[in-house]
């Protein structure tokens, strides 16, 4: 196990220094945030005077080592536009995404597996049907569309639910949260329920398909032949054995939810890292637009990891091998 | 689906044994003619500015023109017919969705072949290059390249296909490697045909199914991701307005209960998307010989 850790701790490593070359040579070979952010009027003396602030006079391979000596130091490069470090900027709005993603996931989580249980068990009658017509829909349906009928719907015509910003917020460890007060749940609702709708439809086709394949297995008529309560069988044979792939798609759906924020957190104006790699792409603040892609690198590689291990706890038969 | 017995009305018959399925596929066949016949059935041609009248803004559904006209589903705040210009970014989406399509499969094919016929150190590059990119997020991936290159036409398309390829090569390497075990491809060897032949004679058409079946799935999810692109202003620009420039252009009016230009535009996006995924789901289930009794 530990030796497996290693391993893969030294093999993320490999990539995120891949990635950050790469994600720095493409963001810094196109696009010339001298433009953008030197007003046009400055006289040339003061615009060689912040180029050479900026660092931006010196060659790529020189920028890119620079820039890595920093990373190792935990900072990612100031702001062009904010003049602030860029790891703060984007870990002050990481606590909204998180929140947003955990609850949509969650949601998914919560309504995806028992539909796809009762689709999976009767694939033939109505029900059913209807289930698995609706994840099909749930599928097509544009996020940033939904995300605006949802708004039309509960925030304007009749007034559940406020459509923008986090509303009130709590601090916990110096991180705000705004789960914890009824007015920021009440602003969590349409956002998190708008992501949720693909990761949903994506947990019941998945358990349908699932619990088609195990049915007709050995181990499930044994379980029957046994006289086991239906209800037992369901929840203790038949969902731990589909539990694997189940387990590896959530994992998967929380880096695309992460993803996929940007959209949501844009319609529904939620204060997180999404609004702000928009609003960093149109003013071509570089240093925020590399951290945030590091980061996200960073914590897909997390995620991939904490599935890994969690296989092996979900079934004894998958060994972490130590090669 | 044996080859022999395959023709099209046949398969329809099959086809049109799921009443669901036949009914979306009647209605994409409706949108693609919509979309083909677009400029000679519209009311006007949204993009000609001497055809607007600034009179005609902002029209709830189902109100009458100026000039004698009906707005079936209202007008934006240039007094454009919404319907005509859904139908004419319908076109623009479809477009850039099946190029993007198009291009991802050829690059998926030459990759995919390429790396089952070859194997060794080919494929190991390939696939391990593959791999990286379908550990990101399509979306990610195509905002990114978007967000260096700058909106534009060609651009989308080359963010489309730069998020999709992987998934084409992944799918067409294992089919070909599975194809490459069988007995008429070894026999395909001992003629000593040529290997383009063999390449494109013998073993592309035995993956063909597969293929079919991601690239419908493939078109609907290039439709939607540009959307959203161009609805978040890194698509498409704006002499080019798809279904989801026209969407964002509506947005600003949701609050203030003008809702048709959003809800139109997005509920033509979702039929045809849905549609597409419908026909998709009907051909893997008819496509799977593993499913074929």
């Amino acid at each position: 196990m530990l030796i497996f850790l290693t391993n893969r701790i030294i093999q993320s490593f490999i990539v995120l220094l891949a990635m950050s070359l790469l994600v720095f040579a493409a963001v810094y070979a196109i696009g010339n945030p001298i433009d953008v952010l030197i007003n046009p009027e400055a006289s040339e003396k003061e615009k060689l005077k912040t180029i050479k602030n900026l660092g931006l006079d010196k060659s790529l391979f020189e920028q890119y080592f620079i820039f890595l000596k920093n990373a190792f130091k935990g900072e990612l490069g100031y702001s062009f536009v904010h003049n602030r470090p860029a790891i703060t900027l984007i870990l002050e709005r990481l606590p909204a995404t998180l929140e947003l993603t955990i609850s949509a996931l969650l949601i998914a989580i919560i309504f995806g597996i028992p539909l796809g249980v009762i689709a999976g068990l009767n694939p033939n009658n109505l029900v059913s049907k209807s289930i698995l017509a609706m994840s099909i829909f749930f599928f097509s349906l544009p996020t940033f569309w939904v995300g605006l009928i949802l708004i039309m719907l509960f925030a304007v015509s009749y007034n559940f639910f406020p459509s923008t910003g986090r509303g009130d917020t709590i601090e916990i460890f110096g991180f705000y949260f705004s789960f914890l007060t009824f007015d920021g749940l009440k602003h969590l609702v349409l956002p998190s329920i708008n992501l949720a709708l693909y990761p949903l439809a994506l947990i019941i086709r998945l358990t349908f398909a699932g619990i088609q394949e195990t049915l007709p297995l050995d181990f499930i008529k044994f379980a029957k032949a046994k006289g086991l309560s239906r209800f037992r069988i369901i929840t203790f044979h038949l969902l731990k054995y589909i539990l694997i792939p189940i387990v590896t798609v959530i994992g998967l759906q929380f880096s695309v939810l992460i993803a996929f924020a940007v959209i949501t957190e844009s319609i529904f104006a939620w204060p997180g890292m999404g609004r702000l790699i928009i609003e960093s792409i149109t003013l071509l603040d570089r240093p925020v637009i590399v951290a945030y892609l590091l980061v996200i690198v960073f914590i897909f590689m997390l995620v991939n990891l904490i599935v890994d291990i969690l296989y092996s706890f979900l079934d004894p038969r998958i060994r972490i091998s130590d090669k | 689906m044996n080859k022999n017995n395959f023709n099209i009305i046949n398969f329809l018959k099959i086809y049109s044994e799921d009443k669901l399925a036949l009914f979306f596929l009647i209605n994409l066949i409706i949108i693609l003619g919509l979309v083909i016949f677009g400029p000679l059935i519209t009311l006007q041609n949204p993009y000609d500015l001497s055809q607007l009248n600034i009179l005609d803004s902002l029209l709830p559904p189902l109100s009458q023109a100026y000039e004698n006209n009906y707005f079936l589903l209202g007008t934006d705040d240039q007094g454009r017919d919404l319907l005509s210009a859904i139908i004419y970014g319908l076109r623009i989406s479809l477009y850039v969705g099946s190029l993007s399509v198009i291009i991802s499969l050829i690059v998926g094919i030459i990759l995919g072949v390429v790396s089952a016929y070859f194997g060794g150190f080919v494929d190991n590059f390939i696939m391990r290059v593959a791999d990286m990119v379908l550990a990101m997020p399509s979306f990610l991936i195509a905002l990114v390249l978007l967000s260096i290159l700058g909106r534009g036409l060609e651009n989308v398309v080359f963010a489309l296909v730069m998020s999709q390829w992987a998934t084409f090569a992944r799918v067409i390497r294992s089919s070909a490697l599975s194809e490459k075990e069988k007995d008429y491809f070894y026999s395909a060897r001992c003629l000593c045909l040529p290997q383009s032949r063999i390449i494109f004679g013998h073993l592309l058409p035995n993956c063909l199914p597969p293929i079919i079946v991601l690239s419908t799935i493939n078109l609907a999810f290039a439709i939607t991701l540009e959307a959203s692109l161009s609805f978040l202003g890194v698509g498409l620009p704006i002499t080019e307005p798809s279904i989801g420039l026209i969407i964002s252009n509506g947005y600003e009016y949701i609050i203030v209960g003008k809702y048709w230009m959003s809800l139109y535009p997005g509920l033509f996006l979702l039929i045809t998307v849905v549609s597409i995924n419908i026909f998709s789901d009907r051909l893997r289930i008819l496509l799977n010989p593993r499913l074929n009794i």
